[in-house]
């Protein structure tokens, strides 16, 4: 009798290295949905960002408080708000986009805004204040300053977009939701692993967690990599 | 005043960097009004003060890149300037603080004084009318402290750069100014020629004199890379400076803490004295103490009587090193 992991771990591999072109489809399509949704969510946080770590105003810790929050908002809660909004008889319903590629990278825009906010924040508020009087000084302009305080964090803000990216890719709440997991539109990799378990195909479940593993890990050794330089 | 250099003297906390940047156009004056050139400078006229002076704070900080681009840094907003000519302007101002080929170092792992160097250079640059320099020689060591000194010097010489520059250090004032303000407390007590002040009437010295906890003695480096001052035979000062000789050193009567039995803490002064004076103040209360020499001690209403102080009482006297500033 042979133990059904082992057999899965097996033919994981022989799929890995097979080139499967369903395993590979699912692969690009869940790394071009988080990316989009990435690329979303860091165009609108950049500037949250930077108004929150640069200005100082009434309600800026209550801002603050509230995305770091959110920043463990659970992922089926967010995917079962956005079912409702989006879907045929809810407010948002005459988009059609429930169960489309795109509404998979919205949702996971709206999941990862809180991480690449307080990110991005904490980043600008560890540089020294004292340089944008310093480029004051210097003859720049207060937006410029700005800039500039904005240039020296950019380490910090590539930190904040891969661990985004991180959690979009491994998610999967809202995917499923609002996702639908359709064969050859919506399916990710996280989706799939659901499904395949659940109907007994473990070591295609394997072989694409072997994959999700294997990027995840690899993005935090490269975060680690830059944490350090 | 034009291509002159004036000194802001007065001891730390006594104002000297809030006006520095209050003429740099960094913050507007919660009273009163800043004039240049005979026209008053508001919130949106900041500009007028920012693009005709440039500062170099005391801490220096760098953008995290290379010397070159530091210095270049103010050059960017100039317009018409090509490439070749930035780079031109950054090789002088280098070669005037004697830091050449330090281009592609990068700012942030240089030493102290040599940062301060590049600072100086970023400042230089520019080629403003008006230099503010604050303390640009604190805490940097000998060899640094006179290529800045000659840098200045240098500067207002040849190109005839008007220079304020904010010291505590009474000799600096004196080697390197033509005009002095005295600043205490937040407010300038005196403006003079260098002679009017340092001469022989000396107001620099009649000034401190009347300030409570001023002490004068012979210094010697201990150590622990701290100054003993030796007052008298009785009161030996521990400061968290380095500077030997002769001098005189300041100590806010609220810096200073009375215990009833010494204290056991960081704080490197501790001194036994007897209460010979209490002045009331509404909630707050000034104690005389002699410890070997008259210290003035600020306290609480509340303190006095939960200690049960009264005059002729024993008391400990216990300040911090960092507490004890030159004049």
């Amino acid at each position: 009798m042979t133990n059904p992991i082992v057999d899965g771990i097996i033919q994981a591999f022989q799929l890995l290295f097979s080139l499967d072109s369903t395993v590979y489809r699912i692969v690009f399509r869940s790394l071009y949905i988080s990316g989009l949704a990435v690329v979303m969510a860091t165009f609108w946080s950049l500037p949250i960002a930077a108004i929150l770590g640069l200005k100082n105003f009434r309600a800026k810790r209550l801002v603050r408080g509230t995305f770091n929050a959110f920043i463990g908002f659970p992922t089926v809660v967010l995917g079962l708000m956005l079912f409702l909004l989006f879907s045929r008889s809810g407010p948002l319903g005459t988009f059609g986009l429930l169960f489309t590629p795109l509404m998979i990278s919205i949702g996971q825009a709206i999941l990862i805004t809180p991480i690449l906010v307080s990110f991005i924040t904490s980043a600008i508020e560890a540089i020294d204040m004292d340089l944008r009087d310093l480029a004051m000084t210097l003859g720049s302009t207060e937006i410029q300053a700005s800039i500039a305080i904005l240039r020296e964090a950019s380490g910090g803000v590539i930190l904040a977009v891969l661990a985004a990216f991180n959690r979009a890719f491994a998610e999967l709440g809202v995917a499923m939701m609002v996702g639908g997991n359709i064969y050859g539109r919506t399916r990710l990799l996280t989706t799939a692993i659901a499904l395949e378990t659940n109907r007994g195909e473990i070591a295609f479940s394997i072989a694409l967690g072997v994959i999700l593993l294997a990027i995840v890990y690899t993005l935090n050794i490269a975060t680690n990599y830059l944490r350090r330089h | 005043m034009k291509g002159t250099i004036t000194t802001l003297l007065g001891p730390s906390g006594s104002g000297k960097t809030t006006l520095l940047r209050i003429v740099a156009g960094l913050d507007s004056p919660t009273r009163g009004n800043v004039f240049f050139k005979n026209s008053m400078i508001t919130n949106n006229t900041l500009n007028v003060l920012r693009n005709n002076a440039t500062m170099v704070f005391q801490k220096s900080v760098f953008f995290d890149t290379t010397v070159y681009n530091n210095v270049a840094y103010g050059l960017k907003f100039k317009e018409d300037l090509s490439r070749d000519q930035i780079s031109n302007k950054v090789g002088e101002a280098l070669e005037l603080v004697r830091l050449e080929g330090y281009e592609k170092r990068r700012a942030k792992k240089l030493s102290g004084g040599e940062q301060q160097r590049v600072s100086l250079a970023r400042a230089l640059v520019l080629d403003r009318e008006f230099l503010l320099l604050d303390e640009p020689t604190v805490n940097i060591d000998p060899k640094n402290v006179s290529i800045i000194e000659e840098t200045i010097l240098r500067v207002n010489r040849e190109k005839n750069t008007t220079i304020i520059l904010a010291t505590h250090n009474m000799f600096q004032a004196e080697a390197l100014s033509q005009n002095v303000a005295l600043i205490l407390e937040g407010t300038v007590k005196q403006t003079g020629t260098k002679q009017e002040i340092f001469g022989k009437s000396n107001k620099y010295m009649t000034i401190f004199a009347r300030l409570e906890n001023v002490f004068s003695g012979i210094s010697k480096i201990s150590e622990g890379y701290t100054s003993i001052i030796h007052v008298n035979a009785n009161l030996s000062i521990e400061a968290a400076f380095n500077r030997p000789g002769k001098i005189s050193v300041y100590v806010r009567p609220e810096d200073i803490l009375v215990s009833t039995s010494p204290l056991k803490s960081s704080a490197r002064n501790v001194f036994k004295g007897r209460i010979i004076g209490i002045t009331e103040v509404g909630s707050i209360v000034r104690l005389v103490v002699d410890a070997g020499k008259k210290f003035s001690v600020q306290i609480t209403k509340k303190s006095l009587t939960e200690m049960n102080l009264n005059v002729g009482a024993e008391v400990y006297l216990t300040f911090k090193a960092s507490a004890v500033h030159l004049i």
